[in-house]
């Protein structure tokens, strides 16, 4: 019995230690450093979204698309133009929300669970790998040509909320976030073609 | 000591007793409601009832700066724990969400009853249908996640309209989760104190609490903190943080500038009289006087301002010159009879002065008041006192220099500026010109002109209060009624005719008690308007037709509406322990049997109230209960009304003062004599003040009032002089008015210097006064007789 104990602890560190082997070259690929680099140094960014979300108390997704506006380092707007018109400022980590004739701010110290929903696509569009890995477990996955980001909440309390964060992009170029809630709800942005400025 | 003066003696020192145990048990303040009326209208009553004690008065702004932005918040946020654990405080807010659960709970408990969105209309199925796709939009926005949640038990998003309803509010931003100034340099609380503002006492402690407790807090931040280097700072303003500095101001130069004079006279009559003895003397009828002065007001009053307080150190300056008369003039021959000869004059001088002041004593403002009887049993007491009392201790072989040759060089003086009486009509004619040509500017109608507030600290507070966000509260409607749902049902009405005027963006917003506490009428409409359960199910049922979400999920729902339509109606004691409870309690007021409602306006920068819908609109919707109220209109008007009281008043006492002369003298010629000196000395002074720039107050006018309080009584011994050939040395009687003359300049040449406006003011009036009100006595006296004749 003792014996047996001992095989089973042995076999789950060395299956720890073969994953972590696994992932760790992974994530300190020369693509995940190039693709930082690259995203880095784009000072500003403006392009449209589609973004659906799955909920569980409703039947069918919802729908909302705009515009997101980045500017380097910590300047990201999201302008949603449908359904209705909202926008959402994020700057030296204060929220700005404005709807009809309010304006209702979030400070993300005081509102931690939202961290993750902005960090994840603010961290990355500033290709800051530092503040990414701050909050998430990053697993880089493909090519720089092709990359997926899977983003995975340290905090045990935030990842009660959010189960795993998956970007997709290719080079420079970011083409989808998706959010998996922990409670089975997600969201799905889809990005598009560079406005331009 | 002679026998005969033992009684008055035991008197004199019994009283002294009394007057002291009163001074020492007297309270003092020093906040502006020294100038505001005792008799008010209802509207005025309400207005100092909001300066005195309202919410406005009891905020205290605190600001942190230094060191680095984490410093300040760490300094804020363990500032504001301290103080919340102290009980001096009612709220303390830095941004910390302090009660944001309680507030919550309550809100979504009462959602059916505080949400404006609340109708008939709002749950037929149209109403429905538009309202659940409303928040399905919400679910769609970045804050979806943050809704999701609610969708099950309020999908009608009742919950969102009330934080709109409540939350229209500028917040200051937030830095390392503490509030900050829109500049970043500073961090910023705002603490609610329990004591009122007009309570200096619990001001002052709750000033003291804080700087004490950011002592403690501040090293903790910055040790906590490696890269900050400079020490954090503490700065506070608000109406109790003013007066409380105010009170201490005024000590401070009370204390200062009566030592400061009182030494420069002491040297002035120690260097006349060579006399230690003289000197010491002199000053116990200034002593009893300003003792006795306090005393009376305490007693009258049962309060003593700061101001009145300031008012002794004027005393000094008039007191004196009794003991002056007494002892130079008793020092000729006919010293013995100085009770017969020169007591009549000092005694009509002191009673012209009497009734000068008693005019002040029927004046609204508790400030005025004050001021005149303290100065009538002041001048009383240092009168009696030099009469009755002085002499008595007075001890054998007293002497003080010869004098005469003063009075010798002052006659040598009047006779080489000698001209014709005639030529003085120049003087009432040049100020008359000067008057005239600045009378649209002669007079300072503001309250403020006589705040003790520095410019500096007034521009900190306006510093701290753009970065709090804190509504002017200059604009307000008030509304009032017999009981509190009477002016609730008001406040709402009247809030129906505002939300228009904000949507067109004459008013950016305004405040209600009625939003956070409905009317019991408003709240049971609400309630009737909830559908019962089959019925609400039913619509519900036909509303969700096309949006993707099933009956089944908002059971929640169904079962809140129908708990909502049979829950008891909020009222002001459930708001207990939330933030809502300080919102109500700031617009609902009671006074007696009448209850008041307060919605404070915001208003644009380009707000003009006079042409403003604004009264329209409150007519219309409460005729006759609701009042538009400009705070600093009605506070300047207040005071321009108590200017043209004091005017009025002191000519009152001029009157006063010439027919008072009349029936002693029985000369209209004498009173003529006696009484154009001090006019001309009066409008000399007002023309070089406004020549000088220089708008003038309240305390100007009693300035006035105490140039011809001292100056009657030069003008009082020239007559005498004048008509009574045998009424003592003229080279004395000249000496004894010199000398008074210099003690009352340096005396109110002192207070010119205050860096209080009150006491500047008054120094500044009298000083230049009371020297001209001698010169142009000396003048006007006409013949003296030659002086080389008359010095023995």
């Amino acid at each position: 019995m003792r014996r047996s104990r001992r095989v089973l602890a042995c076999t789950l560190l060395l299956s720890a230690a073969i994953a972590s082997a696994q992932t760790r070259p992974q994530g300190k690929s020369p693509d995940l450093d190039r693709l930082m680099s690259a995203l880095a140094q784009r000072p500003h960014g403006h392009v449209t979204f589609l973004e659906r979300k799955y909920l569980a108390i409703l039947d069918r997704p919802v729908e909302s698309s705009g515009e997101l506006l980045y500017d380097a380092p910590d300047r990201l707007e999201k302008r949603t133009l449908k359904p209705k018109p909202e926008s959402l400022v994020l700057q030296g980590g204060v929220v700005r929300a404005q709807r009809g004739r309010h304006t209702y701010t979030l400070d993300l110290q005081r509102y931690p669970q939202v961290v993750p929903f902005i960090e994840s696509i603010r961290a990355t569009l500033a290709g800051d790998e530092a503040a990414l890995e701050r909050v998430f477990k990053v697993r880089f996955e493909g090519s720089f040509d092709h990359w997926k980001l899977l983003l995975v909440p340290l905090d045990p309390k935030l990842a009660a909320k959010v189960r795993e964060i998956h970007i997709q992009g290719e080079a420079s170029a970011i083409h989808s976030v998706e959010i998996q809630e922990a409670d089975g709800d997600r969201s799905v942005m889809t990005i598009g073609a560079d406005v331009g400025r | 000591m002679s026998r005969a003066g033992l009684p008055a003696m035991i008197v004199w020192v019994g009283l002294l007793g009394l007057a002291c145990i009163v001074v020492v048990r007297a309270h003092y303040t020093a906040d502006l409601s020294a100038f505001l009326p005792r008799a008010p209208t209802a509207t005025q009553r309400l207005l100092v009832e909001q300066l005195r004690e309202g919410v406005a008065s009891r905020l205290i702004l605190i600001g942190i700066e230094g060191g680095d932005a984490a410093a300040r918040a760490r300094a804020s946020l363990e500032l504001g724990r301290r103080l919340r654990a102290d009980g001096q405080f009612v709220s303390v807010q830095n941004g910390e969400p302090v009660g944001l659960e309680q507030d919550r709970a309550l809100l979504f408990k009462h959602r059916y009853l505080l949400s404006e969105a609340v109708t008939p209309e709002h749950f037929s199925v149209a109403g429905l249908h538009e309202a659940l796709q409303s928040s399905l939009d919400a679910l769609a926005s970045p804050a979806g996640m943050l809704l999701k949640s609610l969708l099950p038990e309020d999908p009608t998003g009742e919950m969102l309209q009330i934080i709109d309803q409540l939350g229209n509010e500028q917040q200051p931003p937030m830095v390392d989760g503490a509030w900050s100034s829109r500049d970043g340099k500073r961090a910023l609380l705002v603490a609610q104190t329990r004591a009122a503002g007009s309570d200096t006492d619990g001001q002052e402690r709750a000033v003291k609490t804080i700087r004490a407790q950011f002592q403690a807090a501040a090293p903790a931040a910055n040790a906590a903190g490696s890269s900050s280097s400079t020490h954090l700072l503490l700065e506070m303003s608000g109406p109790g943080v003013f007066s409380v500095e105010a009170r201490g101001t005024i000590k401070h130069e009370v204390m200062r500038l009566s030592i400061l004079s009182t030494v420069l006279i002491m040297l002035l009559l120690l260097q006349i009289y060579r006399s230690f003895a003289a000197l010491v003397l002199g000053f116990i009828p200034v002593a009893s006087g300003a003792l006795a002065g306090i005393a009376a007001v305490a007693l009258g009053f049962g309060l003593v301002h700061g101001i009145t307080l300031g008012f002794g150190v004027t005393l000094i300056g008039e007191s004196i010159d009794y003991s002056i008369y007494l002892f130079i003039q008793a020092r000729q021959p006919a010293g013995s009879d100085w009770k017969r000869m020169l007591w009549p004059t000092i005694r009509l001088g002191m009673l012209t002065s009497v009734v000068g002041f008693a005019s002040l004593l029927p004046s609204a403002f508790p400030g005025l008041a004050q001021l005149g009887l303290f100065s009538i049993s002041g001048l009383v007491a240092a009168a009696l006192v030099t009469r009755f009392v002085l002499p008595n201790l007075i001890p054998a072989g007293f002497d003080i220099r010869d004098t005469a040759r003063i009075g010798v060089g002052f006659a040598a003086l009047l006779r080489r500026v000698r001209m014709p009486r005639a030529l003085l009509i120049i003087v009432p004619v040049l100020a008359g010109i000067v008057l005239y040509t600045h009378r649209a500017s002669l007079w300072n109608r503001e309250l403020s002109a006589l705040s003790p507030v520095s410019q500096a600290d007034q521009q900190l507070d306006a510093r701290l209060r753009a970065d709090v966000g804190a509504p002017d509260p200059r604009y307000l409607i008030v509304v009032s009624g017999a009981d509190q749902e009477a002016v609730l049902q008001a406040a709402e009405k009247v809030g129906q005719r505002l939300d228009p005027l904000v949507a067109s963006g004459i008013l950016t917003g305004y405040e209600s008690p009625a939003r956070y506490l409905p009317s019991a009428a408003l709240q049971r409409a609400r309630q009737a308007s909830l559908p019962d359960p089959a019925q609400l199910r039913e619509r519900l049922q036909a509303a969700l037709s096309g949006l993707p979400i099933r009956l089944e999920r908002l059971e929640p729902f169904l079962h809140d509406v129908e708990a909502a339509r049979h829950q008891p109606l909020l009222r002001r004691a459930d708001l207990e322990g939330t933030s809502l409870a300080t919102g109500v309690d700031a617009l609902l007021l009671r006074d007696g049997s009448r209850w008041s409602a307060l919605l404070p306006l915001r208003v644009p920068a380009s707000f003009a109230m006079a042409a403003s819908p604004v009264h329209s609109a409150v007519s219309e919707a409460a005729p006759g209960e609701a009042v538009v109220l400009d705070v600093k209109a009605q506070a300047d008007q207040l005071y321009s009304t108590y200017l043209s009281e004091v005017l009025k008043l002191s000519l009152a006492g001029f009157v006063g003062i010439i027919a008072l002369l009349l029936i002693v003298l029985r000369s209209p010629m004498r009173v003529l004599r006696v009484v154009a000196p001090l006019v001309l000395a009066v409008l000399s002074v007002a023309a070089i003040l406004v020549l000088l720039g220089r708008e003038l107050t309240i305390l100007h006018v009693i300035g006035m009032l105490l140039i011809v309080a001292v100056g009657s009584n030069y003008a009082l011994f020239f007559d005498r002089r004048a008509n009574d050939r045998h009424a003592g040395e003229v080279p004395l009687t000249l000496a004894s008015l010199v000398i008074a003359n210099c003690a009352t300049v340096v005396g109110f040449g002192v207070l010119a210097f205050s860096v209080v406006p009150v006491l500047s003011a008054l120094g500044s009036t009298v000083a230049p006064g009371a020297l001209l009100a001698l010169v142009f006595s000396a003048l006007l006296a006409g013949d003296l007789p030659a002086p080389d004749r008359a010095a023995a």
